[in-house]
């Protein structure tokens, strides 16, 4: 096992990436425990989250945005709790899921992703400004009026992506983000990915979209199995798949 | 999935989309309200003309026009048959085009009204109820939703129809109702888990 003790790791200023910290970490479904243990601090620009279904990790994935509560534990973001600071939390950390279908609310493309900003107190220029801007930085500017529902999957996910992006976030948080897609546009959506400013902790089992990552964390039943460097961790997570 | 399904924009710069969404919605309530109260089949038609008349004002392709009306096809066959039967084919005929003139213009409004604009219009009308501790923002999220779930649940029906015509399974209402209605809540679930992750109700 080559778990890291990574306890000590602290943001390192303004523009540093955030700190999301997982203590004593255990959650369950009825009777049955999905996570069991969980002592993490994620602070590295780009970390990846892998296992087998059913190990956790979705799980995991939510709670730093207070989707999900644990059953025991503290899940903190820059030392702020999801569950008495949601709002706060969830303006420092963005979400994209597995199926877009599900995060597109308005039924055409800049109207979804203008929606985003309906409560920020922008002006309508502004949030039109932004919009029209986070769409061209996404490559679907041409498609602003495109009904949002007929757009191919890597479509929605960049759209997904952007409607996200243009809340300005710190942190992504991206749960598989490439499962539903053919070869050409998961590349496309990894490619997005990677060339985010924002530090992005992705869940997935596609490891060719791990590529650069700095840290990997295994899970295997609700428990790390492995965090460290791609080359460290990654060959654990092969042996439990094969 | 051909045309454009009810309740999308279909952009455009035509005299209808400039005008401002709440003068639309008041002029389609009106309009609704007039055509319900027509007594006479060439009233009727009158009012079919118009609304076709104000299709091509806005250039709205007959192929999107036709959509938003397919939906309907069986329902007016049904509806026809049975006016037929008790009240005779004038009924018939005022009933089934009450209809289908009244839905054609509400598709207008939505087919050259952006959702953002209806809201904006829908929360100016419903300002005054904030003072009752009303939060109309969420009545207008209520019905964005509404308007995209349109889709959403046509493109389930449609994926579970493939599933049992790929198992050769003949129609049964049970076969097709019970993983729509499984699916759907569970969409539901995951729209309104994406909804609090995009801060919706921050």
């Amino acid at each position: 096992m080559t778990t890291r003790d990574r306890t000590n790791v602290r943001p390192g200023g303004p523009g540093a990436p955030s700190e999301v910290r997982f203590a004593g970490i255990r959650h369950r479904y009825g009777e049955r425990w999905v996570l069991d243990g969980i002592d993490l601090a994620l602070a590295e620009r780009r970390i990846g989250i892998v296992g087998a279904n059913g190990s956790g990790k979705s799980t995991l994935a939510r709670m730093i945005n207070g989707l999900i509560e644990p059953t025991e534990g503290t899940v903190t973001v820059d030392g702020l709790d999801p569950s008495r600071h949601g709002r706060q939390v969830r303006a420092r950390v963005g979400f994209i899921f597995t199926d877009p279908d599900n995060q597109i609310v308005m039924p055409t493309v800049a109207e979804d992703v203008a929606f985003s900003l309906r409560r920020s107190g922008l002006s309508k220029t502004v949030i039109a400004e932004r919009t029209a801007a986070m769409l061209e930085r996404m490559g679907l500017a041409a498609l602003a009026d495109h009904p949002a529902h007929l757009l191919s999957g890597g479509q929605k996910q960049l759209l997904a992506l952007a409607a996200v992006l243009v809340r300005g976030p710190a942190v992504l948080v991206a749960d598989e983000p490439t499962t539903l897609l053919d070869l050409r546009n998961a590349r496309r959506v990894s490619e997005t990915l990677a060339g985010l400013d924002q530090q992005v902790i992705m869940v997935t089992h596609q490891l060719d979209a791990l590529a650069g990552f700095d840290r990997i964390v295994v899970l295997d039943a609700g428990r790390v199995v492995a965090d460290g460097t791609p080359t460290d961790a990654l060959p654990r997570y092969r042996e439990l798949v094969t | 999935m051909t045309g454009t399904p009810i309740g999308l924009f279909h952009p455009g710069v035509s005299p209808l989309h400039r005008i401002p969404a709440g003068i639309k919605l008041l002029g389609m309530v009106l309009s609704v309200v007039g055509v319900v109260l027509l007594h006479r089949w060439w009233q009727l038609a009158i009012a079919a003309a118009v609304t076709t008349i104000l299709f091509a004002l806005a250039r709205i392709p007959p192929r999107v026009a036709w959509s938003q009306l397919r939906p309907l096809r069986y329902l007016i066959v049904l509806v026809a048959a049975l006016q037929c039967w008790l009240a005779g084919w004038h009924a018939a005929v005022m009933v089934c085009g009450t209809i289908v003139v009244t839905v054609a213009l509400a598709a207008l409004v939505t087919l050259t009204t952006r959702v953002t604009a209806m809201l904006d219009a829908l929360g100016g009308v419903l300002r005054p109820l904030r003072r009752l501790g009303v939060d109309t923002d969420r009545i207008g999220l209520l019905l964005a939703l509404t308007i995209r779930c349109i889709p959403l649940v046509a493109g389930i029906v449609s994926a579970v129809g493939e599933a049992r015509t790929a198992r050769g399974v003949g129609f049964s209402i049970r076969a097709l109702g019970a993983p729509v209605i499984i699916r759907s809540l569970r969409s539901a679930d995951a729209l309104g888990e994406a909804l609090i992750a995009r801060g919706a109700d921050d």
